[in-house]
């Protein structure tokens, strides 16, 4: 089955001469989640608005379905729902009204059901006579989402999803997606928190400067890029890593007080028998062992590094 | 074509116009019982008539166009620049509708609004002056045109504007001088000869004498020139939206 979404080649110039997409390829396969990464200005909001239509590639292509987001922009959008970074809402406006207009605007009739279970869904079915000035900061963005599901949208654009809610509402949002997700719905979400990534994306998109520098499995990249760490305490500090210690190339640690061990999780030997039996033939004695699994996080400040380097 | 999203687009508009009932009809209606007061019994009752009509139901028309004109203008420039600034826009050009499709959504909702407050105020006329129409479909006609012209005109001001200045510095600056002095309130004949060929370049005074020949049968340019004007101009406009999405004018970065 072909991608889903097939972005070819595209590049973004603003009028000023920045250039916000450099020749930028992606390809998403229909159900998956994936997720951009990348610091601001990165181009994520950007490579987000030229695939929904709110500006026009330089040069490529972009395809959602199979169907250019140009030249048969009707089908292409149909498939589409957007939910901006920004909460761009009617103040004066009703719930049900706005989610209402977007369905309509998105060519479908009115389904009175389906907006009910939509909002149950956010919980903003007692909201629903609301003016939008009386919500709250949270349950504005959940309208976003609302107005964005109202469509029965294959593909969800979600820019930012979680910046600046409280973290009962990340859940919500994760859980929601997930449900989504299970519905068969593809999802691109743009982040700076990479413990969302981690959460819940199946791929992982670093972009930074307009370029993307890799799309990966998120678990595949976890093992390819991910080491472990053991950090060994000790009972008594080290002024120096004793030589018969020498291989294991130790890190000596908070004046001599810590030893740490970086190994390879994928290799078939980690070493750490050998290492224990080691330290204490050297005489060391051991108050604590702890090992940790470097994060997404890390791996990103790594690659986006890399890429400035 | 999206007719749903047409649909959605013109209720959402219509929607706001209802909210404001109040303020929607009671404004025109006051203001015109003003001119009424002002204009028809005080200053009128010196004037005898003009071309045959009584001053106060000579200026009838003349201010069905003034309030249909800025109504027109100050509804579908607010109508577009409320989402463009609101960042609501976005919604809009994520759509699958066409620009076509916007346009007559937005024009038609800002023109339908200017028709309902014409027709209120052509019905508080009949409360002050005696008034009989000799051709109700011409002044359909040119009601409608002129509702359509105007809203389109208006888009393009809501599109074009930065900032809520902007927004009212062409109805204010040009629009109501041109109106004015287009014999919304007198025949150009009552002009000196030099002032009469200067209106003849003011494009509201082919409205007004168009609208008022469909009431009386009398007419400061012929109704020809009249229609040919009003055509021409709702061209025009339609040419500079056409161009305007086309290009993606101050609406896609």
């Amino acid at each position: 089955m072909p991608a889903i979404v097939q972005v070819e080649n595209v590049t973004k110039t603003y009028d000023g001469g920045f250039e916000a997409l450099r020749n930028t390829n992606l390809e998403i396969e229909q159900g998956e989640i994936l997720a951009l990464l990348g610091p601001n200005g990165a181009g994520k909001t950007t490579l987000i608005s030229t695939i929904c239509g709110l500006s026009a590639p330089t040069s490529g292509h972009i395809r959602v379905g199979g169907h250019d987001v140009v030249s048969d922009f009707r089908e292409a959008r149909k498939l589409v729902g957007l939910v901006p970074q920004e909460i761009n809402l009617e103040p004066f406006e009703f719930v049900m009204n706005t989610v209402r207009f977007s369905r309509g605007l998105f060519g479908k009739s009115r389904n009175d059901a389906l907006l009910e279970s939509v909002l149950r869904d956010l919980s903003l079915w007692d909201k629903r006579n609301a003016r939008i000035a009386e919500l709250s900061g949270g349950m504005k963005r959940r309208v976003l989402i609302a107005k964005a599901l109202s469509h029965e949208p294959r593909v969800l654009f979600l820019d930012e999803p979680t910046a600046g809610v409280d973290v009962e509402l990340r859940k919500d949002m994760w859980a929601l997606v997930d449900r989504l997700r299970q519905d068969g719905v593809t999802i691109i979400l743009t982040t700076h928190y990479i413990e969302e990534a981690e959460a819940i994306a199946d791929r992982v998109g670093v972009i930074n400067k307009g370029e993307i520098l890799l799309v990966e499995d998120k678990a595949d990249l976890l093992a390819r890029m991910g080491r472990k760490e053991m950090r060994i305490e000790l009972t008594e500090t080290v002024s120096a890593v004793p030589l018969s210690l020498k291989k294991y190339d130790l890190a000596r640690v908070d004046d001599g007080a810590a030893l740490v061990y970086s190994y390879d999780t994928r290799g078939e030997r980690t070493g750490i028998t050998s290492l224990l039996t080691d330290l204490q033939g050297a005489g060391l004695g051991l108050k604590d062992v702890q090992t940790r699994q470097s994060s997404l996080e890390d791996i990103f400040v790594t690659l986006v590094q890399e890429a400035s380097a | 074509m999206n007719w749903n999203g047409i649909r959605a687009i013109y209720r959402f508009e219509m929607a706001r116009f209802f909210r404001s009932i109040i303020q929607s009809i009671v404004s025109p209606v006051l203001s015109t019982s003003l001119y009424f007061v002002v204009f028809g019994a005080a200053i009128g009752s010196r004037i005898d008539s003009v071309e045959g009509v009584s001053y106060g139901a000579f200026i009838v028309p003349g201010l069905i166009m003034l309030s249909v004109l800025t109504q027109s203008l100050q509804n579908a420039s607010f109508g577009i620049y409320f989402p463009k600034f609101i960042g609501t826009i976005y919604e809009i050009l994520s759509a699958p509708i066409s620009s076509l499709e916007i346009v007559i959504g937005y024009v038609g909702a800002a023109a339908s609004k200017a028709m309902i407050i014409g027709s209120i105020i052509l019905t508080t006329s009949f409360f002050f002056v005696d008034i009989s129409i000799q051709h109700p479909f011409w002044m359909l006609a040119f009601l409608s045109l002129t509702c359509v012209s105007f809203s389109l005109l208006g888009f393009i001001i809501g599109i074009w504007a930065r900032s809520f200045e902007q927004l009212n510095l062409v109805p204010l600056l040009v629009v109501t001088p041109l109106v004015f002095l287009g014999g919304s309130f007198y025949s150009i004949t009552m002009l000196p000869p030099i002032w009469q060929s200067i209106s003849l370049f003011n494009p509201v005074l082919y409205l007004v004498s168009g609208f008022r020949w469909s009431f009386f049968g009398t007419s400061d340019v012929p109704v020809v020139a009249s229609l040919i004007a009003i055509t021409g101009f709702t061209t025009l406009c339609l040419f500079i939206v056409w161009w305007i999405f086309r290009t993606g004018y101050r609406l896609k970065a």
